[in-house]
């Protein structure tokens, strides 16, 4: 279609939202970049963070962000995958109605809702079953694994239910069973379904804040089991209230915000360019 | 092992897994939650209609923070349904593939921005204009409103494409056919048939809207403020209400309405959320016939 018809309020309307994607990303993108020039003295990217002596390093939160969104994708995704081969034939039908329903329930579960029910139910199950105070990665870890199933879910259901009906008549042909025919034929074709879903769950849990400030225990420290209290880059934005503004902790925080947004935005570039591709081939 | 055992197990694995996490999540908060979720939950011992038009304060239930939470919903809504659906439309029916493949990414960037680093876009903002015009601006329900506007924008630019999508081609080239313009196709044909879509759409970020607790903890949600007092004041907000108990309740009497709280939220979240599939189904149901 010809797109110079358009109504101009209506390609304007639609123009600012690139724009205020823009707006936001540089603002927060030059804020991080501004704290790095002018905190120099405060040496960011060291791992000792004692706002008192003047020391704000934030390596002990860029660690634990990445301990925790790598250790609850694998786990998330893994059980995805599980949910997925459910709904596509590994199951009977009712079992695969009752887990796309359950998942449904799921999507629309606030992050808040999760946080307060894990906050009364397995933080306490941890404290009794491991000792310590149950705020800890393992806690935080299970939750946000747990969020983060539907999403990567719903992504990789809909590259492989629509494979795996197109190939169906032809797999049951040729004697397959059901398994065989996702392990073999559906699975391996749609790799670029479970590549792009693990790469948006990736962005989801290093992005959330509430869990990982309701349930993660928030010290900030090198955690080295899973039972390690520990505050991640979202929940050290989230906990940080300084009214000190310029100084090293609300600097800090600006550097955190940076951090995170790069890394988020690369994450849904690649998994977005993953899913064009796709369908470019398709 | 073989793969396809290693995939039977993985699945019935992760299915009674998340069933029974979910399943133990939700069971607990409804076993907890459902004796103090009433109307004194709500309203405290305040009559209904004067807590309602504020003649009288609520002390001890949650309706100064429901009515923070409507409110934050209206005005949010208010600010992104006219871009976001604009969006949408121009995206689906109208954008060149240059500009299709643009707007696409920055909406697809824009989904991917956590929630915490658009509370922080907010807290920044606000501190930019007290440092330049606004000296007395300070964070407010305005500014909650409007990052989580940013915030839910792409979930509705994503649904009214995608409604707007799934209108037949053929009743498009039909409309062309008896000489209507792109925009009146738009207008008379495109709109109206993809209205349950557009609806579910608003709903679904409606949703999002409302559960969103990193945004406003940032921007202006506070634990005590009493109904909301306009745009610019502070406000509390259900959310915000339910994290804060989670770390500060004093006693059983307030964790019992934390729990209240809480599945009076998850009750609305799936409400809005059944609404919204209905909507869409419904509309797949017409095309499909």
């Amino acid at each position: 279609m010809n797109a110079g018809k358009s109504p101009l309020f209506l390609k304007a309307l639609a123009l600012s939202v690139s724009g205020i994607l823009g707006t936001v990303t540089a603002f927060i993108i030059v804020s991080g970049i501004e704290a790095v020039i002018g905190g120099q003295g405060f040496s960011f990217f060291s791992s000792v963070w004692n706002p008192n002596a003047g020391h704000f390093g934030i390596l002990p939160m860029i660690h634990a962000s990445v301990l925790l969104a790598v250790s609850s994708l694998c786990v998330g995704w893994l059980l995805s995958l599980g949910c997925c081969c459910v709904m596509n034939g590994l199951a009977p039908k009712y079992i695969a109605d009752a887990m796309m329903m359950i998942l449904t329930v799921m999507t629309a579960m606030p992050t808040v809702v999760y946080g307060f029910a894990a906050v009364f139910l397995l933080v306490p199950v941890i404290r009794e079953a491991f000792g310590g105070s149950g705020f800890c990665w393992l806690s935080a870890g299970m939750i946000l694994a747990l969020q983060s199933v539907p999403t990567m879910t719903l992504v990789m259901d809909a590259s492989v239910r629509s494979l795996s009906s197109q190939t169906r008549i032809t797999a049951e042909t040729l004697g397959m069973t059901p398994a065989q025919h996702l392990c073999r034929v559906v699975l391996p074709s749609s790799s670029k379904a479970l590549l792009s879903s693990a790469i948006l769950g990736l962005g989801r849990c290093a992005g959330d804040a509430l869990l990982p400030v309701m349930l993660a225990g928030n010290a900030v420290r090198f955690a080295s089991s899973p039972l390690d209290s520990m505050r991640t880059l979202t929940a050290h934005i989230s906990l940080v209230l300084s009214s000190d503004i310029g100084g090293g902790e609300h600097l800090s925080l600006l550097l955190s915000g940076a951090l995170l947004l790069a890394f988020c935005g690369t994450v849904s570039i690649i998994s977005g360019s993953i899913i064009r591709r796709r369908k470019h081939e398709a | 092992m073989k793969r396809e055992t290693f995939i039977k197990i993985l699945s019935w694995l992760s299915f009674f897994t998340v069933s029974f996490g979910i399943l133990s999540l939700v069971i607990f908060l409804i076993i907890r939650g459902i004796s103090s979720l009433n109307l004194r939950l709500i309203f405290g011992t305040v009559p209904i209609l004067e807590a309602v038009t504020g003649a009288r304060p609520v002390w001890d239930g949650i309706w100064p923070a429901m009515a923070g939470t409507l409110l934050l919903l209206f005005v949010t809504m208010a600010i992104v349904i006219v871009p976001g659906i604009s969006c949408g439309l121009w995206l689906s029916c109208f954008a060149s593939e240059r500009g299709r493949s643009v707007v696409g990414e920055c909406v697809n960037v824009l989904a991917g921005i956590p929630s915490i680093v658009m509370g922080l876009f907010g807290l920044e903002v606000i501190i930019l204009l007290r440092r330049t015009f606004l000296p007395n601006g300070k964070t407010c329900l305005l500014l909650s409103a409007f990052c989580l506007a940013v915030l839910v924008m792409p979930a509705l630019v994503t649904a009214v494409r995608s409604a707007a999508d799934s209108v037949p081609h053929g009743l498009k080239v039909t409309a062309y056919a008896l000489g209507m313009s792109e925009a009146q196709t738009v207008r008379h044909i495109i709109i109206p048939s993809a209205a349950p879509g557009i609806l579910g759409g608003v709903i679904l970020a409606m949703g999002r809207a409302m559960e969103d607790t990193a945004v406003i903890m940032l921007t202006g949600a506070v634990a005590n403020a009493g109904l909301p007092t306009g745009l610019t004041g502070k406000f509390e907000a259900l959310p915000f209400r339910i994290y804060y108990t989670s770390a500060q309740y004093t006693g059983a009497e307030e964790l019992a309405q934390g729990f209240g709280t809480a599945l009076l939220l998850l009750l609305m979240s799936e409400t809005l959320l059944i609404t919204a599939r209905i909507l869409q189904r419904r509309l797949l149901r017409k095309w499909r016939g």
